[in-house]
């Protein structure tokens, strides 16, 4: 394959990640934390955080930009999480569970989602966040009306004590870190939660394999031409909501993954933010508009949560205030995903440049390059 | 060639109208296998309208069909998505590319089509979760270069590839399918090199040796005369010649294509013709990016007071010229006007210098659709020109002076004709026609010293046309207002310009007195076509 690189692009491409480079290796001898510590710190947030990253892929492979998509499937999780605990249903077993129920809800608000962006095609971003929050009202009334009155709750600590609703905070002790822990390996004192990293794994090779596919390949050319991939036959929309499904149901997955890491359920608040910091480590880790990959999720947790990790301490060394690394890191958050929206643009702006550059070039060679008259002398 | 005796295609008295619009008359059309024949003709000669109804595209189905039969292999067919002409072994390649800029040229030779390995989870989850067959899908495609003849490589991105290999890739597409029989070819030689043009006409003849029938549609002549067996000349929706490609030559087929049945309009009388006129705009290698349009490099001078006509056929850059001048596109060059350089991609800048424009575009550029009449007519001179306007306290304060907006739009409702109800109407309930008679309205109230008209009389009726002709040449000849007139008919051209540019491949292929006859603008037009 006859492939140049392009040396300003690379760059181009990497610009997000350089600079966080540049900021953690600022901000890691400011904080004064240990390796040790930072180790460890980043390894639990890898396991806690890149099964729901990676959920972002394959909508990103079907051309509907960072999706917020699977905020939804993060609530079906959540729900799921606080039926199975209602149970008393503890352990891997109740994940495993809790994983099965957020199945067919994440599918029925995929469905219900990929529909929409249907409708809203180029603008799937900000419709998706939009329908976040319109889905979090529904959610809300779900779990603050509807369980306990409806929906049977029996376990008093999670249900509210006017008898419906659940608690702000629903705790997951009983499987808490069980994944995490399930095969326990510590190497140099940093704890490996090698479990989790088998369920990544698998999840990352079914992203491999899933390229492969035929329904993969038909995603990428939608994503890349929605009118000729409908001119080639491939059902545009069905192919679109299939994307998004797929998304919700491995952000519902992911959230349970996350949950049991963390062992608790902010029920009103844990998925709020959820895609917001999604979406922002992927874009860290030098991921666009149009392209993603695994190894931006990978390099975009870890450089992302370094970075989460290390600045509200860097910031107490050096204004003697953390509450400036916190509001910090949130301001980054922010500032990335608009920095990586702006660069996106400006790049498609560059190549309708580019193109016009070229036609002046042309005029540079007379008519060389171009036919001459046929008929001229008629 | 003596094999090729069995019919493939027959299309009988075919008709088809746009809304009460006859576009195409009783059209008879009959191909053997592997026969190779040449479609010329004008745009909008309803080329590409009879391709449509034997591809089956939607746009002919949604307008309510057509009349007439058509019968492949001596069955009686009637397709209503291009699906079903595919799958009856009619493959097109259309002028704009229909490719996914990130694939490689094999996966789209095989877009949707590739060769597929199945796999457990598959058998559970439905075909489509069944994996890809790299390595049939590199043999199938290479199978498909080798019957087009033309070497392409294979594994290379789509968005890296020169135009040339695109349309290659495009025609290896329609090879891979076993059911070919038909292939229509929509002026694949537009963006290809002359080497890769002389490719491709050998890669025709390889097709028609292999029994595969192609239809030809191009603006080359000589490369018509050059492939095909039969050429086939069409002018205003009626097929005027069929005749075999060896009896025939350029000149005659020129004539077919732009002479009149209808007896000549007589060109301009009045026409101003004075060599010492002054040059008011001087446009130097000016280049547009407009989609569809491009202007390479083109060089004119247009004198004061006179109407310049630009004519050329659809895709060469005429559109380009006026769109361009006025910043809607994005362009390069030097347009000097008066003397002062006219500062490109920016419309205002333009405005300001007295320019006006018409676009061809009504509906989207040219009208505030969903206000009245007297806004769409004042609303350009109150907004550049502060006219209409009422000052009030030394001019921090301006009010509108509805009294001032109604009379000059009623006077231009008067000269025009504009059919309405009321000065107060809505711009959109109008009909096409005299939506261009406001947009006109609209440019006039700007008293421009340069006027631009891009395709003043499209889809208008014929009473209209004249009106609207009339008018032009009557606010030229009045106030005294420069106008470049863009269109692609000749004859109205040759009736309201007094000269004619024509525009070929991007440039000025030449300059005409409006008393030039049709055949001599026909030729120019043909001249550089890319």
């Amino acid at each position: 394959m006859n492939k140049k690189i392009d040396f300003r692009e690379v760059l181009q491409r990497s610009l997000v990640p350089i600079m966080f480079i540049v900021i953690c290796a600022i901000g890691i001898p400011l904080s004064g934390l240990s390796v040790g510590y930072l180790a460890n710190e980043i390894m639990t947030r890898m396991g806690r955080n890149i099964f729901l990253i990676l959920s972002l892929l394959i909508p990103i492979m079907a051309g509907m930009g960072l999706n917020f998509g699977m905020t939804l499937g993060a609530m079906a999780g959540e729900i799921a999480l606080i039926l199975v605990c209602d149970w008393q249903i503890v352990g891997i077993p109740a994940m495993v569970l809790a994983a099965i129920i957020s199945v067919p809800i994440s599918i029925a608000l995929g469905v219900f989602c990929g529909s929409i962006l249907n409708q809203a095609k180029g603008r799937e971003m900000i419709t998706s966040y939009i329908m976040s929050f319109f889905i979090n009202g529904i959610y809300q009334l779900v779990v603050l009306y509807m369980m306990g009155s409806i929906i049977p709750i029996r376990h008093g600590s999670i249900k509210l004590p006017r008898g419906y609703g659940i608690r702000n905070t629903v705790s997951l002790l009983s499987m808490r870190q069980k994944l995490d822990n399930l095969i326990p390996l510590t190497v140099g004192g940093v704890k490996i939660p090698v479990a989790t990293f088998l369920v990544i794994l698998v999840m990352c090779l079914f992203i491999v394999w899933f390229r492969r596919t035929k329904l993969g390949q038909d995603m990428r050319a939608v994503g890349q031409d929605m009118g000729v991939a409908r001119d080639a036959g491939i059902n545009v929309e069905r192919t679109r909501i299939i994307s998004i499904v797929i998304s919700t149901v491995l952000a519902g997955f992911g959230m349970i993954i996350y949950l049991q890491n963390m062992g608790n359920i902010a029920t009103y608040s844990s998925h709020s933010q959820i895609g917001m910091f999604c979406i922002a480590a992927l874009l860290v880790g030098g991921a666009s508009v149009d392209k993603a990959s695994i190894g931006n999720v990978f390099l975009g947790v870890i450089l992302f949560h370094t970075m989460f990790i290390v600045a509200p301490k860097a910031g107490a060394t050096i204004t003697g205030d953390s509450m400036i690394g916190e509001y910090f890191r949130v301001f980054v958050s922010y500032a990335v995903i608009t920095i990586a929206l702006v660069m996106y643009e400006t790049s498609k702006r560059r190549k309708k440049k580019a193109a016009g550059r070229e036609l002046q070039d042309l005029q540079g060679h007379g008519g060389d390059d171009l036919r001459t008259a046929d008929l001229g002398t008629l | 060639m003596d094999n090729q005796n069995n019919t493939l295609l027959e299309m009988k008295s075919i008709r088809k109208d746009f809304f009460g619009n006859q576009v195409l008359t009783d059209i008879n059309l009959s191909l053997r296998e592997g026969e190779v024949l040449g479609l010329v003709g004008e745009n909008g000669a309803g080329k590409s309208t009879l391709m449509k109804i034997l591809f089956g595209a939607t746009d002919i189905t949604e307008t309510g069909g057509y009349d007439g039969e058509i019968f492949l292999n001596g069955e009686k067919v009637s397709f209503t998505t291009p699906f079903d002409a595919i799958a009856a072994g009619i493959g097109m390649v259309h002028q704009e590319f229909s490719l996914i800029p990130g694939f490689e040229a094999t996966e789209n030779i095989l877009l949707n089509r590739e060769p597929k390995k199945t796999n457990v989870i598959a058998e559970i989850f439905g075909e489509r979760l069944d994996q890809l067959n790299r390595s049939e899908m590199e043999e199938k495609a290479a199978q498909a270069i080798e019957k087009m003849g033309v070497k392409i490589d294979q594994r290379m991105r789509i968005s890296e590839m020169p135009v040339g290999h695109k349309q290659f890739t495009e025609i290896a597409r329609e090879l891979s399918k076993d059911q070919l029989k038909l292939l229509i070819l929509d002026e694949p030689t537009a963006v290809l090199t002359e080497k890769e043009a002389e490719a491709l006409l050998d890669s025709i003849r390889g097709m028609s040796a292999r029994g595969i029938a192609v239809i030809f549609i191009t603006h080359r002549l000589q490369e018509i005369l050059s492939v095909c067996n039969t050429v086939a000349v069409m002018r205003d929706g009626v097929l005027v010649e069929t005749v075999p490609a060896k009896d025939t030559n350029v000149t005659e087929i020129t004539k077919w294509m732009v002479g009149r049945t209808v007896e000549e309009t007589a060109a301009s009388t009045d026409v101003h013709t004075d060599e010492h006129q002054n040059t008011i705009l001087k446009i130097e290698h000016l280049w547009v990016d407009m989609p569809g349009e491009t202007v390479r490099d083109v060089n004119l001078e247009v004198k004061e007071g006179e109407i310049l006509g630009i004519g050329g056929l659809a895709g060469q850059g005429k559109l380009g010229i006026p769109n361009g001048i006025m910043g809607l596109y994005n362009a390069g060059g030097q347009v000097t006007f008066e003397g002062r350089e006219i500062p490109l991609n920016s419309p205002r800048k333009c405005l300001d210098s007295a320019f006006a424009f018409v676009s061809e575009d009504r509906r989207g550029v040219g009208l505030l659709l969903d206000e009245s009449l007297e806004w769409n007519v004042a609303f350009p001179a109150m907004q550049i020109q502060n006219k209409y306007l009422k000052r009030y306290a030394g001019g921090l304060i301006k009010w509108r002076d509805e009294a001032a907006i109604r009379a000059v739009t009623e006077k231009y409702i008067d000269e025009l004709q504009i059919r309405c109800t009321s000065s107060k109407q809505n711009a959109k309930e109008l009909s096409g026609g005299n939506q261009q008679k406001v947009c006109l309205a609209k440019a006039f109230a700007l008293e421009p010293k340069m006027l631009f008209v891009s395709e003043p009389t499209r889809g208008i009726d014929v009473g209209a046309k004249a009106l609207v002709l009339d008018a032009l040449k009557k606010f030229n000849r009045e106030s005294g207002v420069t106008v470049v007139m863009v269109s692609s008919e000749l004859e109205e051209l040759r009736r309201t310009c007094d000269r004619i540019a024509i525009v070929s491949g991007g440039r000025i292929a030449g300059i005409l007195p409006a008393s030039s006859s049709v055949e001599e603008l026909g030729a120019l037009m043909l001249s550089q076509v890319v």
